[in-house]
């Protein structure tokens, strides 16, 4: 992978840190609100089914993760294991694909 | 007279540290104990030292567990009444013997980040105009008074995890070249410094930027390295 590459991936990186740090607030505050609101897993479920905004809100969500956490890995196995090269890459992209699939999958749950 | 227990390392890669009792002195420096040490204890310790005035950037080494520059750097500072001082050569670097390190590596970095100045006028041409009070010249006076003693190379964590890591007073170095409006080769050094063994792979620790006895913060420089870059991004010549 070229500097360029690299350097792309750094930026993804802050960029899906900043989305994160906002994704991360709302959702705790959403918690807090249907704990302290006594709402129930039904009661809940009934206003995120068929809600766009809650769709893409956590849709946006597991696609940040899914940028954030596995570059973040990378850097963790390259410095900690000395794992580095197109394996390491492999390896990500895939844990990537699994992050997005199973987090789009809980996503269309609550929302269908 | 007041004694003062100092044990410093002995050997290369492998070896031991090596008790002494020196005679403690008022003002006294690190350097001015392993200088009596060699020359009144053990004339066979290694070590390095120039101008013990803070400018060479020579005698830098691990001192109680940190780096510093042992010429500036007074007993007093480091160790108190009772306790003992221990000397080790700079950490991230490959020993040659007892306190001296080879600083191969870490001057190749500087060349490899392009940390030499490129100008467009020859010796004939009438000097460039430099405003003392312009931005890009005061980051640069910021940056520009390293004297490559090492002390942030050996204080950073990234090199120690990441060999490959230019380091901060490599990229401290490019960032000075950067802000220098004559220099005519900013776009090929910031293709040098990007990257996983450039100023991407810097997590921020600072802890070159505390340990600088010149007080420099390469971490800044590193961070106007990124925004740099950032911003090279979505230029079509880069």
């Amino acid at each position: 992978m070229n500097a360029k590459a690299q350097t792309c991936l750094w930026v993804a990186q802050r960029a899906s840190a900043m989305i994160l740090a906002l994704c991360v607030l709302v959702h705790l505050g959403t918690m807090i609100y249907a704990v302290r609101g006594g709402l129930s897993a039904a009661e809940i479920l009934g206003r995120t089914k068929g809600s766009v905004a809650w769709l893409a809100f956590y849709g946006l969500f597991v696609l940040a993760i899914a940028v954030h956490v596995p570059i973040g890995l990378r850097a963790v196995f390259g410095e900690w294991l000395k794992w580095k090269g197109i394996s390491r890459e492999l390896v990500l992209i895939l844990f990537s694909t699994g992050i997005l699939i199973c987090g789009l999958r809980a996503v269309s749950a609550v929302f269908q | 007279m007041n004694k003062l227990k100092v044990k410093i390392w002995r050997g290369g890669a492998e070896g031991a540290f090596q008790a002494f009792e020196v005679p403690r002195h008022e003002s006294q420096t690190v350097l001015d104990v392993v200088t009596y040490v060699q020359r009144a204890l053990d004339p066979t310790l290694a070590y390095r030292f120039a101008c013990r005035v803070g400018m060479c950037g020579s005698c830098a080494m691990t001192v109680n567990g940190h780096a510093r520059w042992t010429c500036r750097t007074h007993v007093d500072s480091v160790v108190d009444k009772n306790s003992e001082m221990v000397v080790a050569p700079l950490r991230n670097l490959p020993v040659i013997r007892d306190l001296v390190t080879d600083m191969r590596e870490f001057f190749d970095k500087w060349a490899r980040a392009r940390g030499s100045f490129q100008g467009s006028r020859s010796r004939n041409d009438d000097f460039e105009q430099v405003r003392p009070d312009s931005k890009s010249r005061q980051e640069v006076d910021a940056a520009i008074e390293c004297i490559g003693c090492g002390v942030c190379y050996a204080s950073c964590d990234v090199v120690a995890q990441n060999p490959d890591y230019l380091g901060p007073a490599a990229l401290n170095r490019a960032w000075t070249l950067q802000r220098d409006e004559r220099d005519t080769a900013q776009a090929e050094r910031l293709r040098a410094v990007a990257g996983d063994a450039g100023c991407h792979a810097c997590h921020t620790h600072m802890s070159c930027t505390e340990r600088c006895p010149k007080q420099i913060s390469p971490t800044a420089g590193i961070a106007g390295l990124k925004r740099e870059i950032f911003s090279s991004l979505f230029r079509k010549s880069s």
